[in-house]
């Protein structure tokens, strides 16, 4: 067992942990943030997707141990005082979402998109979330939210 | 359109407007109620040993060292279980003599497909449980594995082959026909294709509906919790009120002894649609050792152990008159089941049997089935169900026609479809298509697309010799949904019926809950159907509860599939808000004191007519709730329990027009444009109608181009991680122009038709047919699915001859038949 320290959806936990939990496993299993999920086990449908210091990485693709000392975000860490965050807010608007379970994921990556490029091109949207299945929506959606979430993020910081 | 004018069009508050989804805030915060988030004090958990072979006997199993690993429970073998875990069933026998092999949850002394479970770990952790798999020593001795859905549908004792069970001494499992001139509802088909040799076209081809994988995003899990008075399932399942019912019939358990709840559930496109080895064991364990227990697979082996869908061989034969006039269409299927016949899989080639006529007025048709075994994984209902590969079939078929008589597909559609004004329609296969226009959706269709301009490209792109050709693809389809008449399902020997079930609570404040039999999971019943009953009982969309997915809850129910919970469920929800209202209204007359007959019903309110004298419905709500001054006799409820059987399958149709980019140099295809104008009748939510077919034509490209479980000669999976079964990305699809015409059905109140599977349906022969059309000129005209970079290639390399130029293949092309001659099509359908 490994003793780890970090931050989670802002708040401070401490845990000791076995070398080969993997991050998605303790966000799930000690933390109970079950909003993360888990939907492959060769990192290719993102559905697990978090921010780590501010970057989205696949937590199936973290352990636990490599987290030690950093800020992680989950979908449950995004709304603020009950508020969504716009890029939430967008999903629902543009129902960007049918099942659900890739949703966490790829809202997560969606906000990770829009930090490096806040005013994407249809192309880059789809290239950005390029590591992120869905099987309900068929993406046409998701490409909307993402572009209104540009809209109003932008709106927002001008 | 005869059959619409006749029936009003729904004008409430809350139907047709793009309502955002009530599921969605728990969505996207991440509150959600997944089976795999559900832990219980003192649950167990459970992984399986699966068998690495197709085909093997299992020749001893080693348990003790599991057994003795940390935190292990219990090891279980077949062995240990085989008196008491029954056998999955089969609730679709397709012909009394059906071969149906035992279907044991876990094999006992022959493991049949690569995947199957023969030993379950139960430990104390996840993690315990897999790493004691690991130790599980299996001993097998391989058997020859039927792999070939040909070969194996050849194979006999006597010859041989291979055989998914020696025991049965076949791979056949059963023979279906459907002929329209034993029917009464057509011609002879073989005496329209031996006039059409004559004098006439007869049009030759073989095509494969390769193997797909559901892959739904969330994988199964399921918890069982035997510690209550009724014992609890919560699973990953399209099913709850199925798997209820046949939970108690294998097992023995009393059916009100058993919950079965469906929480949050991540998609399912039918591969959902199954009562499961893995819920069977967790039953099974949970009642064995008293304690809740778990399992929740891993995508490996959801991909192996899910049910697949589609894996047919379609033999086609159909014959025309020199204009192009249909005269006949035959069909001969092979369809593979994979080890087990599952719980509709027999069925699945008999759901399409009545549509590969589509939207034509074809006068004689014949179609026949034969369903084979192998050793690999059981097949079932993938989203569209046997009504795709129809689609696929006749609309591949179709543009073979056009070419062959040299004019435009949607040319040879037109000449051959059923005009609006010949609505209600009874088909060649004696179903009454009740409404369509078929010519609306079509030039709204061209309209979108722009269909003439792409024609003038392609053609510009063909005399430049570009070496990215344009094809254009039509996909006039049809497809019967809204599962189901259960008059019909009795015919066809189904084991159940199609009815559904909704129930109206009238809350003393004024709020409805509305239970219903309809089992979401990720289509939006719970916003599309408060639109219903706020329109029809005239409250506010807010103060509708839709609770479903718990047979404690939901009583009663028919679950989720086939497009069916809007056209059946939601005809079930206007009937049981109508209960109610007939009620109030009693109560309402007594209360104002009037006739009943005086009083009027709307905006949620009764009113005496001519006066300003009434009452709201939440009111008498309350006034029912308190009971103090009801008329005599009358009871003092206004719940309501309503239930609906279809009269009628529901037609929903639609044209879809895809352009696609063919580079002839490397194969590769891009998707250029796809449009889409669906007729599916009233909309009660146009916004989760097109991200139903935003993602169901998603699901039909992706079997056109990526999508192919494949398996090796031995018969292992080969594909079997997200690595290599190609699931689209974003970046591999593009944005698709919408729209829709309208034909109510005629055949439920709200006038509306299914949408689930409508894109699916559609799509596939759209794309392939815009492949073929873009390399048609160099001699091309068929190329198996998935229309890989390399399959597209060769097939543009085949035509060429192995070499040459383009202009010199042109000129072959234009010489030669278009009829290959298919190689082994003695199987198909004998």
């Amino acid at each position: 067992m490994t003793r780890i320290q970090l931050t989670v959806d802002g708040d401070s936990v401490s845990d000791d942990v076995e070398p080969r939990q993997l991050l998605v496993q303790y966000l799930r299993e000690n933390l109970g943030k079950t909003g993360t999920v888990v939907g492959c086990d060769t990192s290719n449908c993102g559905a697990c997707t978090v921010h780590l210091d501010g970057q989205s990485v696949k937590a199936c693709n973290v352990l636990a141990v490599q987290a030690d000392g950093c800020d992680v975000t989950t979908i449950e860490g995004l709304a603020r005082n009950g508020a969504l965050h716009p890029v939430q807010e967008a999903f629902r608007e543009c129902h960007g979402l049918q099942c659900g379970f890739c949703t966490p994921g790829m809202i997560m990556q969606s906000l990770d998109l829009l930090k490096d490029n806040p005013d994407p091109s249809e192309e880059e949207i789809r290239l950005g979330l390029e590591g992120n299945l869905c099987r309900c929506t068929g993406y046409h959606n998701i490409v909307r939210s993402v572009q209104q979430a540009a809209g109003t993020l932008s709106g927002s910081a001008s | 359109m005869t059959a619409t004018q006749e029936r009003p069009t729904e004008t409430g508050r809350e139907i047709g407007r793009d309502r955002r989804r009530k599921e969605d805030q728990r969505l996207i915060t991440g509150r959600t109620r997944w089976t795999d988030n559900i832990t219980l004090p003192g649950m167990l958990h459970v992984a399986m040993v699966r068998s690495p072979f197709a085909h093997a006997r299992i020749a001893g199993i080693d348990t003790s060292v599991a057994q003795e690993s940390p935190n292990v429970v219990t090891v279980i073998t077949g062995a240990d279980v085989a008196d008491e875990q029954g056998s999955l069933p089969n609730a679709w026998p397709i012909t009394p003599d059906q071969v149906t092999p035992a279907h044991p949850p876990i094999a006992v002394d022959r493991a049949t497909f690569a995947g199957e479970i023969v030993a379950v770990v139960v430990a104390r952790s996840a993690a315990a449980a897999r790493d004691a798999a690991e130790l599980v020593d299996v001993e097998y001795e391989e058997l020859p594995a039927a792999v070939d859905l040909k070969e194996a549908a050849q194979a006999t004792p006597e010859n041989g082959g291979a055989l998914a069970h020696p025991e049965l001494g076949t791979n056949k499992s059963a023979f279906w026909v459907f002929d329209s001139a034993t029917a009464g509802t057509g011609g002879n088909v073989d005496e329209a294709i031996e006039k059409a040799r004559d004098d006439g076209i007869v049009i030759e081809r073989e095509y494969r509906q390769q193997r797909l994988i559901p892959a739904f995003m969330e994988p199964r899990s399921t918890v069982v919790d035997p510690t209550g008075e009724q014992i609890t399932m919560w699973s990953a399942t399209q099913i709850p009120h199925i798997l209820r019912f046949l939970l108690a019939a294998v097992t023995g358990v009393s059916e009100s002894k058993i919950r079965v709840i469906a929480p949050d559930v991540g998609g399912g496109f039918g591969g959902k649609l199954q009562t499961t080895p893995e819920e069977f064991i967790v039953f099974l364990l949970a009642r064995r050792l008293g304690k809740p227990v778990k399992y929740t697979e891993t995508r490996s082996e959801s991909l192996v152990a899910a049910h697949h869908g589609r894996d047919q061989w379609q033999k086609l034969t159909l014959s025309a008159e020199k204009d192009g006039t249909v005269t006949g269409f035959k069909v001969e299927l092979l369809a593979d089941l994979g080890s087990h016949v599952s719980l509709i899989g027999g069925g699945v080639p008999v759901l399409g049997a009545f549509m590969f006529n589509a939207i034509y007025k074809f006068p004689a048709y014949r179609f026949n089935v034969q369903t084979v075994l192998t050793n690999k994984t059981w097949t079932d209902a993938y989203r569209g169900a046997g009504r795709p590969e129809a689609t696929y079939a006749v609309e591949r078929m179709m543009d073979e026609l056009a070419a062959e008589v040299g004019v435009d597909p949607l040319q040879i559609r037109e000449k051959n479809w059923i005009t609006h004004d010949e609505f209600p329609f009874t088909s060649v296969c004696g179903l009454e298509y009740d409404s369509g226009n078929y010519e609306a959706a079509t030039a709204r269709a061209k309209e979108m697309f722009g269909y003439d301009e792409l024609r003038a490209e392609q053609k510009r792109r063909r005399e430049s010799g570009d070496p990215v050709q344009l094809g254009i693809g039509v996909s006039t389809f049809t497809e019967m949904c809204g599962l189901a008449p259960s008059r019909v399902l009795g015919s066809l020997d189904y084991g159940a019926g199609g009815w559904e079930h909704a129930s109206v609570r009238m809350l003393p404040t004024g709020k409805v809950e509305l239970l219903t039999g309809a089992s979401a999971h990720g289509q939006g019943h719970e916003t599309a159907f408060s639109q219903i009953v706020a329109d029809r009982l005239g409250v506010a969309f807010e103060d509708v509860e839709v609770l479903h997915g718990d047979t404690a809850i939901s009583h009663k129910g028919m679950d989720t599939y086939g497009s069916r919970s809007l056209v059946v469920g939601g005809e079930a929800v206007v009937k049981a808000a109508d209960k109610v209202i007939e009620k109030a209204k009693v109560i309402a007359a007594h209360l104002l004191e009037a006739s009943a007959d005086d009083l009027e019903f709307a905006g949620g309110r009764f009113q005496v007519k001519g006066t300003d004298q009434g009452m709201a419905i939440g009111e008498i709500a309350l006034a029912t709730f308190a009971a103090h001054n009801l008329p005599d006799g009358v009871e003092p409820s206004l719940d309501s329990d309503a239930t609906f059987d279809p009269v009628n399958f529901n037609y929903p149709h639609g044209t879809h027009l895809c352009a696609m980019e063919v580079d002839t140099e490397t194969g590769q295809v891009r998707m250029r444009k796809y449009a889409a104008c669906d007729d599916i009748g009233n909309i009660i939510n146009p916004l989760i109608v097109s991200g139903q077919v935003h993602g169901g034509l998603v699901q039909g490209i992706a079997q056109a181009l990526w999508e192919e479980a494949v398996y090796d000669d031995a018969g292992t999976l080969v594909s079997g991680s997200f690595v290599d079964y190609l699931l689209p990305t974003a970046a591999d699809t593009i944005s698709f122009d919408l729209d829709h015409t309208t034909s109510p059905a005629t055949t439920n109140t709200l006038g509306t038709k299914g949408v689930g599977e409508a894109g699916t349906i559609a799509s596939t022969p759209a794309v392939v047919n815009a492949v073929v059309d873009a390399v048609r000129h160099l001699g091309v005209n068929d190329v198996r699915m998935p229309c890989t970079p390399e399959r597209v290639w060769k097939a543009i390399n085949d035509a060429r001859g192995g070499g040459g130029d383009v202009v010199a293949a042109e000129t072959e092309a234009a010489a030669a038949p278009h009829f290959d001659a298919a190689e082994g099509t003695e199987g198909a359908g004998r």
